[in-house]
């Protein structure tokens, strides 16, 4: 057990301010992002590759996941009939502004192509549009993790190098694991594979972030946030194991991809929370910040993430 | 133009885009001579129409403000710490009797911002927070709307007129100065009074000032006269005295407003070693982009192998 850090505070109070980000709205929304981002590519590779059932089912996904999105983003401001102004300006130094501009024509495209696909219409525009989804899909999947990596949030910031792999890996057993809940077995395989890989990206992601972020890395560990990631990473992690031993069953293949989809959401929350536990305590902005200062003005060996 | 994200800047509005622009702006705050009489507070909220921040009793101290927000711009701080025998002459000038600041062994008779209680000393601390207008402001990077602005005097103002209350100005600000009000739904925070800048006014809180503990100047000669200040506490023997926010190699390329404190940051409740979010906006692209690869590349490797499965 590390000793609590001694470091002052103003009666005890945040330093930062809490992120005013509603839940359930942005942790659904890194959710859906991830799950229709990867759907994306998932619908994509079914039109090559000739597994009808496999890309209705991932391009319903995609344009589905694109609208409850775009919902739960509308629904967070705080003006929303302001929603438009988010495509007022381009600037790369907000995620959020370059996000806008990746969900955007990631929900039209998607929308286009779900369409054409479910009522046979415009098949060649479709298709485009359905390459265009692929597209927007990964950095749809992951430029949520710079929407939150891009604060002074501790757990989050410090955390900007993993975070992305994380969402990726989140996103990508998500939109597996749902094409798994709904494509007969003869066209799952790739579905499979894809919450198999993805499974292994976010495990690994997780554990890289929880080693280097040391102390900052804490209220991923602890309390509801703990609990939520902990959940989520046996859930997938079972899922994984699960679905590569006996992923040819139905039952199997529905169990796992529930259990996919729904680690993803646990997930999501969780990282959400983390970062609000982050924010409130003024331990997790002084502490590392006191150690970066007596790193460069004395080179004392102290822990620093960065 | 380099050091845009990062790094000492020394044309902030010429880096904006303004060609022609007055010398940036901003304030020293020296807390050495705050009284906490929170005239400052009020001035702020008269002048800008600030709405009531919520009338109730901390019970923490003289500070029932707290923090700021949406609805506090200028915040008063309180301290009461015990005393520390090294840290109590705050060497004001004109204070005390002749040589009393080399006294070490305790409190001086009510002398300062110093008082004593049954128990032993209690040293007072007081200090009017405000919005620092960072020569790097994670507040404007991360606006998506634009509603976040760098004006002509070097300061950041939000356009309440443009702002969708997305909120993400809130967490990305490293000094917990911007909120978002709630029955409003769109963020505030000082505007350095920029009306009032425009007519060549000097913002309110420094105009109520009573002890000039809020000085409003161009930036580079208050920075000069802070340094003055400090090293004339510093011969006074008040070795706790620095300066903070005023250096441009800091983690926000330095602050337009900016204090003297005696005290460490983090008793203030302020940050540290506070460092622009936009400061690893390059790594956390790169990281971002390598993860979207990644999808891809697994992607495309869920359809590789055996056919039809």
């Amino acid at each position: 057990m590390v000793p609590e850090p001694e470091f002052e505070s103003y009666y005890g109070k945040q330093i930062i301010k809490t992120p005013t980000w509603k839940t359930p709205d942005v942790p659904i929304y890194l959710f859906v992002g991830g799950l229709a981002g990867a759907s994306g590519v998932l619908a994509e590779g079914a039109a090559l590759s000739g597994r009808p059932a496999l890309e209705r089912v991932a391009r319903s996904a995609a344009a589905g996941g694109a609208v409850v999105g775009t919902v739960a983003l509308v629904h967070d401001l705080g003006r929303p009939e302001r929603f438009l102004n988010m495509l007022r300006v381009l600037k790369v130094t907000s995620p959020l502004s370059v996000g806008s501009y990746i969900l955007a024509p990631f929900g039209g495209l998607s929308a286009a192509a779900a369409a054409s696909n479910l009522t046979g219409k415009l098949p060649r525009l479709g298709r485009l549009a359905g390459l265009g989804t692929a597209a927007f899909g990964p950095p749809l999947a992951t430029y949520t993790a710079a929407l939150l990596s891009n604060t002074a949030v501790p757990a989050w910031h410090e955390a900007h190098r993993e975070l992305p792999f994380v969402f990726a890996g989140s996103g990508m057993a998500a939109a597996g694991g749902m094409a798994m809940l709904f494509t007969p077995k003869a066209e799952n395989g790739p579905a499979r594979r894809m919450a198999i890989g993805g499974a292994v990206v976010e495990l690994a992601g997780a554990e890289l972030l929880k080693r280097r972020l040391g102390m900052v890395a804490e209220p991923y560990e602890q309390g509801r946030p703990g609990w939520l990631m902990k959940t989520a990473r046996n859930m997938t992690a079972g899922s994984a194991v699960l679905s590569l031993l006996g992923g040819r069953s139905r039952l199997v293949s529905t169990v796992c991809g529930a259990t996919y989809v729904a680690a993803s959401v646990l997930t999501r929350f969780g990282v959400f929370e983390a970062g609000i536990a982050s924010a409130k305590d003024p331990k997790y902005t002084v502490v590392p910040q006191k150690e970066r200062l007596a790193a460069r003005n004395g080179g004392a060996k102290v822990h620093q993430p960065s | 133009m380099s050091n845009s994200l990062y790094g000492p800047l020394s044309d902030v509005s010429g880096d904006a885009g303004y060609d022609e622009h007055p010398p940036r702006m901003g304030f020293f705050t020296d807390t050495s001579v705050c009284i906490g009489c929170k005239a400052c507070e009020v001035a702020c909220k008269e002048w800008n129409e600030v709405p009531e921040d919520g009338i109730k009793l901390s019970g923490m101290s003289y500070d029932n403000t707290q923090a700021l927000g949406a609805d506090t711009w200028r915040h008063v701080a309180f301290v009461e710490k015990p005393v520390h025998p090294s840290t109590t002459d705050l060497g004001l000038p004109g204070m005390g009797p002749p040589g009393w600041e080399d006294y070490e062994g305790g409190v001086p008779d009510a002398e300062g911002q110093s008082t004593e209680s049954g128990d032993g000393g209690v040293r007072w601390l007081m200090s009017s927070d405000v919005c620092k207008h960072c020569t790097h402001a994670a507040c404007l990077d991360v606006c998506p709307t634009g509603s976040l602005f760098r004006t002509e005097f070097g300061t950041v103002v939000v356009q309440p007129d443009i702002c969708n209350g997305c909120g993400y100005c809130v967490p990305a600000c490293p000094y917990g100065v911007i909120d978002l009000r709630k029955e409003d739904g769109r963020a505030f925070k000082c505007t350095l009074c920029y009306d009032r800048l425009k007519v060549g006014e000097t913002p309110a809180c420094a105009k109520a000032c009573p002890t000039e503990s809020i000085q409003y100047g161009e930036v580079s000669e208050l920075r000069e006269r802070a340094r003055l200040r400090v090293q004339e506490l510093h011969d006074k023997g008040v070795d706790v005295a620095r300066l903070y926010g005023a250096d441009p190699n800091d983690g926000v390329g330095g602050d337009g407003a900016f204090f003297l404190l005696l005290d460490e940051p983090e008793v203030y409740g302020l940050p540290p070693d506070p460092v622009v979010t936009t400061r690893d906006l390059g790594s956390i692209w790169k990281h971002v982009g390598a993860a979207a690869a990644t999808i891809l590349g697994v992607g495309v490797a869920s359809f590789l192998g055996r056919h039809r499965r």
